[in-house]
């Protein structure tokens, strides 16, 4: 690894003249870009970082192409074709560093629902030619075809947490992305929980923090957009939405079943939810299930037995 | 167990409903920022006051586990609510605090401390079970080998005017922890309100100089030996509602008991339902825990630390090299309430909970703690 950045309590200034600056560069795969554009969003700190790295290859920002290998390579998108199932390995074998950025990334995504169904049917569906679409039955995380040195959990990111694995990066340090609850920042907030108060359903405390609470911020429940957090434990909440705030099924399936539907803990909750179908006299409703916390005027949770 | 003398009050005088503005006036004249109840997202918040017009008068809240509703009263009350999603902790022990910074130039590193907040601050509604978290707190930083600077600044600015609870939520247990409803501790001004046939005017005490020195510029009567016996009878209410109340228990032998349950399958029961959010931990009026993170901008040129509320809910609150010592929810949860219940007792000579129920209302699945205790005293006789 470089040494660049290495803190020393003296010499930082020659070390940086001497070595070349580390080499970034930014990888698609299927994806909607979002998260690459949380990075073009740091309009305020693009120059300090152009001035720290190598911006080696972005074809978002610039077709410059500077070749491999590379000290950190961010990674955005899942793997749904065989194509890419191939260039991952290339960006792996070029990549010193590499760091999933998003949902799709880190947990397959939202085109991860195709998971739950039938791909060939999809493509028969859309496509005038579905014989010229190759893609594979599934939507995986990197994580499923190379080691991963750090994944950025996010629908999309939040651009403060890239800079600080950047700078993380850079430094030497560990980057502080805390694997807690979103409750801990709705709480650090002064926020008013959504869920007692209001009655409204919320993912945030199974949901992996780094938006900042930002829904409940707004009366909403949160919409699990960072995925599972550490240890998190989802039967109780689905109980807690079904038996106190009037949640069905359905809403369960569409709260779990979202951006990060393949992340195993929220895989194995919306299969668990589902499945209590076939023995409970309690079938799925069919509608269109609103996601959590879109009716804050719903009828209120009654107290708790 | 550390039962702190309060000092002598003076007799109790008369203030009218109507002329509680007053007292917010004269705090504020006197330099106090004045923070207390006000109405926000639908629940009774903390915050900055102006005046008695900010109050969330005729409010109150209803409360079970997992469960917080406001509600209109049939009266014109201030003070007529129990207690919300905030403490006073927040003040005192800010979620988030910047502990240092530093800026390197020319080879050169310069550590800046940053300037504390000092403004004085009065706090308005400080209720009986809140004193006494305080009065934890202040062991908690104040005393031992390291007394926390930034803390004792902010608490030697504080000015408390303290209510005595005459009705109680159905979570409060302050009556089982011998830590309320009677405000029994030290504090600037103590008031009782009493809102009843058409009166409506508070009981006032003064604990402090500072707090005479307030009262001596409101329009006071001195009270009747009918409205002190009134006051009293206030009080029991709320000492009746909760000893009647489904979370009333002996808290005498918490300790022994918790001591010898390290191993009762109810930690493994409260485990399945717990999500380890750490909600509890944040609510809760004397969790005191924090982490710090340091963190560098892109050039490296400036870095920070920061200190921020953390919870022994949490993977990292354990993380030394190789992994959290207390990788699951059913340590975590055992380290919550036996920290809060008895180990606390042998670190700092008195219970880490003053049964204010706010992990219970403000837990999102409902885990109740007195049920817990319960449960782990039920199982070991089983
Ligand atoms: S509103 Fe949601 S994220 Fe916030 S504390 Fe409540 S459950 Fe947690
Ligand atoms: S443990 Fe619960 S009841 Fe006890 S002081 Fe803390 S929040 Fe209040
Ligand atoms: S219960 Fe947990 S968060 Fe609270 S003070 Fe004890 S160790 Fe800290
Ligand atoms: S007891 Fe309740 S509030 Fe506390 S961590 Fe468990 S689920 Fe969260």
């Amino acid at each position: 690894m470089t040494e660049v950045g290495m803190v020393e309590t003296s010499g930082i200034e020659a070390s940086t003249a001497i070595e070349p600056p580390p080499k970034l560069a930014v990888w698609k795969f299927t994806s909607c870009d979002g998260c690459q554009l949380s990075l073009l969003d740091c309009e305020d700190e693009l120059l300090a970082l152009a001035q720290k790295v190598d911006i080696a290859y972005f074809m978002e920002a610039t077709s410059r192409q500077v070749a491999g290998p590379y000290d950190l390579s961010l990674v955005e998108g899942s793997i749904t074709t065989p194509d890419e199932a191939e260039r991952i390995q290339q960006v792996r074998r070029q990549s010193r560093t590499l760091v999933t950025i998003g949902a799709c990334a880190s947990a397959g995504g939202i085109q991860a629902l195709r998971n739950f169904a039938d791909v060939e049917e999809f493509t028969r569906l859309v496509y005038a030619h579905p014989e010229y679409i190759s893609t594979l039955s599934t939507s995986t995380p990197i994580s499923a075809h190379v080691p991963v040195d750090f994944e950025l959990q996010g629908c999309p990111i939040n651009k403060r947490q890239l800079l600080e694995v950047i700078s993380a990066f850079l430094h030497r340090r560990q980057p502080q992305i805390p694997a807690h609850s979103v409750c801990i920042d709705c709480k650090l907030q002064g926020n008013v929980c959504v869920m007692v108060a209001h009655g409204t359903p919320c993912l945030g405390p199974v949901t992996h923090a780094g938006c900042g609470a930002l829904c409940p911020g707004y009366h909403r429940g949160c919409y699990g957009c960072y995925g599972p957090k550490e240890n998190a434990n989802t039967a109780p909440l689905s109980h807690w939405w079904q038996t106190e705030l009037g949640a069905d099924r359905a809403d369960l399936i569409a709260g779990f079943r979202n951006m990060n539907a393949a992340a195993p803990v929220f895989l194995r909750e919306s299969l668990a939810v589902e499945n209590g179908a076939a023995t409970k006299a309690n079938p799925v409703p069919e509608k269109s299930a609103p996601g959590p916390g879109q009716n804050p005027d719903a009828p209120l949770g009654k107290p708790g037995p | 167990m550390v039962t702190p003398m309060a000092t002598e009050k003076s007799p109790p005088r008369i203030l009218a409903a109507a002329d509680l503005d007053l007292l917010i006036q004269a705090l504020r004249s006197a330099g106090y920022r004045v923070v207390g109840p006000v109405l926000a997202d639908q629940a009774i918040v903390y915050d900055e006051i102006a005046g008695a017009d900010d109050l969330p008068q005729g409010w109150t809240d209803e409360q079970e586990k997992g469960f917080y509703r406001l509600r209109r009263r049939h009266d014109p009350a201030y003070f007529g609510y129990a207690v919300g999603p905030h403490s006073w902790k927040k003040y005192l022990h800010p979620p988030r605090r910047q502990v240092w910074r530093a800026h390197q130039s020319n080879g050169n590193l310069e550590i800046e401390l940053p300037a504390e907040d000092s403004q004085a601050t009065a706090f308005l509604g400080v209720r009986s079970c809140e004193l006494h978290a305080i009065a934890i707190q202040d062991r908690v930083f104040l005393t031992g080998r390291y007394p926390n600077g930034s803390y004792q600044n902010r608490r030697q600015k504080v000015f408390t005017v303290s209510v005595n609870c005459t009705s109680a939520a159905a979570t409060c247990f302050c009556q089982s922890m011998n830590t309320g409803p009677a405000v029994d501790l030290d504090c600037d001004l103590e008031m009782t309100e009493i809102v009843n046939a058409g009166e409506h005017y508070f009981l006032v005490r003064s604990g402090s100089d500072s707090g005479e020195a307030i009262l001596k510029q409101l329009p006071l009567l001195p009270a009747t030996a009918d409205q002190t016996e009134g006051e009293a009878a206030a009080i029991d209410n709320a000492v009746q509602q909760m000893k009647n109340g489904p979370r009333s228990f002996d808290s005498s032998d918490l300790q022994s008991l918790l001591y010898r349950n390290y191993d009762s399958p109810a930690w493994d029961q409260v485990a399945d339902r717990c999500l380890s959010c750490a909600n509890c931990t944040m609510a809760c009026p004397t969790c005191f825990c924090t982490t710090v993170e340091d963190t560098t901008d892109l050039s490296g040129q400036h870095a920070e630390r920061w200190e921020r509320w953390d919870s022994c809910f949490t993977g990292d609150f354990s993380h030394v090299h190789g992994g959290a010592i207390r990788p699951g929810t059913r340590s975590r949860y055992r380290q919550w309430l036996t920290h809060k219940l008895a180990t606390w007792i042998d670190q700092f000579g008195s219970s880490g909970c003053v049964g204010c129920g706010r992990c219970i209302a403000w837990c999102p699945v409902g885990i109740d703690l007195t049920e817990e205790v319960k449960r782990i005293r039920e199982l070991e006789q089983s």
